[in-house]
């Protein structure tokens, strides 16, 4: 059976994002990539924390797991090494992945699970009323900020690569085919991949707006509007590592586009690697039958219920006999 | 005893010397203290020998190896008359207060107690104070026993063999006491299987310190040790390592940790020991994994747990401190969770490698909201093997977090116990729905039902998509504020405790000894059960009579059977490893009855024997104060 984006609609759901929220755009992103990627919904677990982004997975038909603030990706790693054979994507805010969950965030990258972590970046804490995400520059003043952003912001794309994700990419809530695009390679791609959407946040970020971001601020001689944002699959760029040798090379480069930003901001793929073992490699090499029985599916019982578990081993180390 | 700085292999030469007591038919109980350091302060091990059981440690010391000079500072009055002290002749000399890492408020107390005793500056003036009280001095050449030891095996370098001195202590001691030498052998062989030539030449050691002792100093000490025969078979091991044996009983799949004293060995002890047998052949395994804290930890754990693989997180006191905010969300989830919890010396980083029974009343009240939790807490190494494994039944049938609350003192003791016979332990997994059982239904994760457990799916199931969220949520996992929908939600969840409080063991929750139509009677929980078992016996020989009850289900209070067991009693006596006696404050609370009299610790010390008999005998004698605080323990 053919999967179509409304298979993945919630509609008892009242989706309750502001008019014009980017979250939105998420959402039929996903939507879209889970039914082209033919992934069946019960097949699929979408992790959330808190914030608006947090509540992403309610609005999706497939299990939704919305936890605590900052913690989506230890959840999301709890049930991947326990069932590899889902697919799971972690959905997070900016504050919550780069502010509250930041140490997980690293600590993801060193692991390289085969899964998706997308963050929702609008450079707010909307649900609290605007106040400044990690992601916002310094010197910015949203209009709930009583004074300027004191803090220099996160770079999310180059924590990303530094920290060790082999997929990271930047896409925008508003272009939906290229955000669409980007999940999909995201989810294909074998290792932990980033995701850094950009998204307006209508109601607490007056500064970097849709108009802002379409470049309504800077018209050329013609009175065209100069988009801020552009592809870098447009540019020639190639981010895949295609060689070991050439891993440090192409991370510097990620690492210079990262650097971008004002005038102009590259979306696209940063960084490509499938040559690095992922979590689950590594766990094979230590359990043989991991990915063929991973715990989630481990037999317990024998047909009397009574633990199956051989404990002579253990025993034989310890006696005294 | 054997003592020394941490770091000299303290804990290798009481392992090896508890093994081969193991292996010649003896009991043994071992306790460990260490210091939070790595390499240098004052650490020992006492080991308590038996031809009859033993659950806890006494106060008296037959024989002290000393590694160095501190050793003996701390512990020679533990000596008994008749009683031996092993120390390097190059020790002797030393000045008491200069020994560098004698803390300035600990020399502070030993200054004054010198002067009291009018005791010299020196080692050899406490030695000789010793000797009159019948103290046997074996002072031993370590260094020429090593060059000794170096020219047979090649080796010049004393450097690279004076870790050996351990076993040197070991090989005096056995001379001394003439225990089987081939017994000794193959407990050094046992601890240095791994190591290869290490072995050899340890043993070699060995029999140099074990023939030192026997031509110098021939039946100058009057203890002796004997093998004996037994039929029993038994296991030689420590509260650690007896958890993680009963959670791989209890099916565990996945254990996540962050490093912390005193719960990381039986984390490493998992890892080391992931792949287990089955009885039906194939292979199974548990997932270890070391997460980046404890938030990471416990909240992987509730992931995991959701997947249907059995999770657990093991930690202690500030670890648990982080967890609570996941223990909340896995609460308001009806998340399977098994955190197992072993106290120490608190508050803060308090006494990190020392015991402590703090965190009772943090356990059962820890996170935001009301919530049901379990907390189950085990008092001695085979409670520790089987609530291990029962603790995940729990956790299933009810569908709530469960805290297996476990101390330091447990933790790191090591015993000789009988092998446990685990072959009928049934796993019990409460409702939980399959694929096929949802075929054209709907399924709701969290129906309202008349008993609170809403039939569970895990994630991954076909026809069984559901939500979940921190948030107050309806029946399908999707936020709701409603009022209604909230009242349901509260009271279904609040219910499940009904439920077990209901169906729960009676010796799951809670434990009898002594002579219970007794007067009196004893209540505690933890660790200092086997102290108290043991000094009831000891008062019942003088003929005094106790009862004894062990309180192990903390939460949900088993309030009528504990009412109905100290109701009437005239003493009622709580022991506890704590300032405010938090056990009986609950006792207070849920029977209205207080204990009347309260005997506690908390030095970062277990109880022992000694002085819990002590405690209660002038109990009994009218000679205790409504509050007695022990203090036992360098």
């Amino acid at each position: 059976m053919e999967l179509k984006p409304s298979d993945f609609r919630v509609p008892e759901v009242y989706a309750d994002w502001c008019p014009g929220c980017g979250d939105f755009g998420i959402m039929n992103g996903l939507q879209m990539a889970f039914a082209e990627l033919g992934l069946e919904p019960y097949k699929i677990v979408m992790v959330s924390g808190i914030g608006c982004s947090g509540k992403e997975p309610h609005n999706v038909r497939c299990y939704g797991v919305h936890t605590l603030h900052g913690r989506t990706l230890p959840f999301a790693m709890g049930i991947k090494v326990a069932n590899p054979k889902l697919e799971v994507l972690a959905i997070g805010g900016d504050g919550d992945g780069l502010g509250i969950g930041a140490g997980h965030f690293v600590n993801a990258g060193r692991r390289n699970i085969d899964m998706t972590y997308i963050i929702h970046n609008n450079g707010v804490y909307g649900l609290t009323k605007g106040q400044a995400a990690p992601t916002l520059q310094l010197g910015l003043q949203t209009k709930a900020l009583p004074k300027p952003n004191i803090n220099e912001a996160v770079n999310s794309i180059g924590l990303a690569i530094i920290s060790g994700f082999t997929f990271v990419a930047r896409s925008y809530a508003y272009d939906v085919r290229h955000l669409k695009d980007t999940i999909k390679q995201a989810v294909q791609h074998r290792g932990l991949a980033f995701i850094d959407c950009l998204q307006p946040c209508p109601t607490y970020n007056n500064i970097t707006t849709k108009s802002w971001y379409s470049g309504e601020d800077r018209k050329d001689d013609s009175g065209k509007p100069q988009p801020r944002l552009y592809k870098l699959e447009e540019t020639g760029f190639d981010p895949i590592v295609h060689f070991p040798e050439e891993d440090f090379d192409k991370k510097v480069s990620a690492m210079k586009k990262a650097q971008e930003w004002g005038d102009k901001i590259p979306i696209g793929v940063f960084y490509k690697t499938e040559l690095e073992p992922t979590f689950e490699d590594r766990l094979r090499d230590r359990i043989p039958f991991y990915l063929e029985r991973p715990p989630a599916e481990q037999k317990l019982t024998d047909e009397e219920e009574l633990s199956i578990v051989d404990l002579s081993e253990f025993m034989s180390e310890l006696k005294t006999s | 005893m054997a003592g020394g700085p941490q770091g000299s292999g303290v804990d290798t030469a009481a392992n090896i010397f508890g093994k081969a007591c193991g292996y010649g038919g003896l009991h043994v109980f071992g306790r460990r203290e260490y210091h939070s350091n790595i390499k240098g302060l004052h650490s020992y091990f006492h080991l308590r020998v038996s031809q009859e059981e033993l659950l806890a440690n006494i106060n008296d010391v037959n024989l002290l190896a000393a590694f160095d000079a501190e050793t003996i500072v701390r512990h020679i009055e533990e000596v008994v008359p008749e009683g031996g002290v092993i120390i390097d002749t190059k020790d002797t000399n030393t000045k008491i207060l200069s020994i560098p890492t004698l803390p300035p408020e600990y020399k502070q107390e030993l200054a004054l107690h010198l002067k009291e005793k009018n005791l010299g500056e020196t080692l050899n003036d406490l030695l000789e104070n010793a000797k009159q009280r019948n103290v046997h001095i074996f002072p031993v050449p370590y260094m020429n026993l090593l060059s000794q030891i170096g020219e047979k095996l090649g080796i010049p370098q004393l450097s690279k063999i004076t870790r050996m001195i351990n076993v040197l202590t070991i090989g005096v001691s056995f001379g001394l006491l003439k225990y089987d030498r081939q017994l000794a052998e193959k407990a050094v062989k046992a601890i240095f299987a791994e190591k290869g030539k290490i072995a050899d030449m340890n043993v070699l050691a060995l029999n140099q310190a074990y023939d030192y002792a026997q031509e110098n100093f021939k039946d100058s000490c009057i203890h002796s040790l004997e093998k004996t025969n037994t039929n029993e078979e038994r296991l030689f091991l420590t509260g650690n390592q007896a958890v993680a044996m009963g959670k791989v009983l209890g099916g565990c799949r996945v254990q996540t940790y962050y490093p912390i004293t005193p719960a990381a060995d039986e984390s490493e002890y998992l890892e080391a020991h992931q792949i287990m047998r089955t009885r039906n052949g194939e292979d199974e395994a548990i997932v270890v994994i070391q997460t980046e804290d404890e938030i990471a930890a416990v909240n992987s754990a509730s992931g995991a747990a959701l997947t249907g693989a059995r999770s657990a997180t093991s930690t202690s006191g500030p670890g648990f401190s982080l967890m609570v905010e996941g223990l909340s969300w896995a609460g308001n989830n009806e998340v399977p969770l098994v955190i197992t919890y072993y106290q120490r010396g608190a508050p803060a980083t308090g006494l990190p490698t020392r015991h402590g029974q703090s965190d009772l009343r943090f356990a059962i009240h820890a996170g935001h909201g009301e919530f049901p939790r379990i907390v189950l807490a085990s008092g001695d190494i085979q409670e520790c093997f089987y609530d291990a494994a029962e603790v995940f039944n729990l956790a299933e049938k009810y569908q709530m977090p469960v805290i297996h609350l476990l101390d330091k003192a447990m933790a790191n003791c090591s015993q000789t116990y009988p092998v446990f016979d685990y072959g009928k332990f049934k796993i019990e997994r409460g409702e939980l729905l399959r694929e096929k059982d949802l075929e054209g239904k709907e399924y709701k994760r969290f129906l309202i039902t008349k008993n609170g457990v809403s039939p569970r799916v895990v994630l991954g199931t076909k026809n069984g998509v559901h939500w979940h969220t921190g948030d107050e949520h309806n029946e399908i996992g999707h936020i709701s504020e409603e009022r209604l929908n909230r009242r349901l939600m509260v009271e279904k969840r609040m219910k499940k405790l009904e439920l077990v409080a209901k169906e729960i063991l009676i010796e799951d929750k809670l434990k009898v000894y002594g002579d219970t139509n007794s007067e009196n009677l004893v209540v505690s929980w933890g660790s200092p059960k086997g102290a108290i078992i043991e000094a009831i016996e000891m008062l019942k020989q003088e003929g005094f009579s106790l009862g004894f009850l062990q309180v192990r289900l903390i939460h949900p209070f088993p309030t009528e059977e504990v009412k109905r067991t100290i109701a009437g009693k005239k003493r009622v006596i709580n022991v506890e490893n704590n300032f405010s006696g938090q056990l009986g404050g609950i006792i207070k609370e849920q029977t209205g009855i207080a204990p009347n009299y309260q005997i506690l610790k908390y030095t970062g010390r277990p109880m022992t024997t000694t002085e819990v008999y002590e405690a209660l005998k002038a109990v009994l004698t009218g000679k205790a104060h409504e509050r007695e605080v022990l203090m036992f323990g360098a």
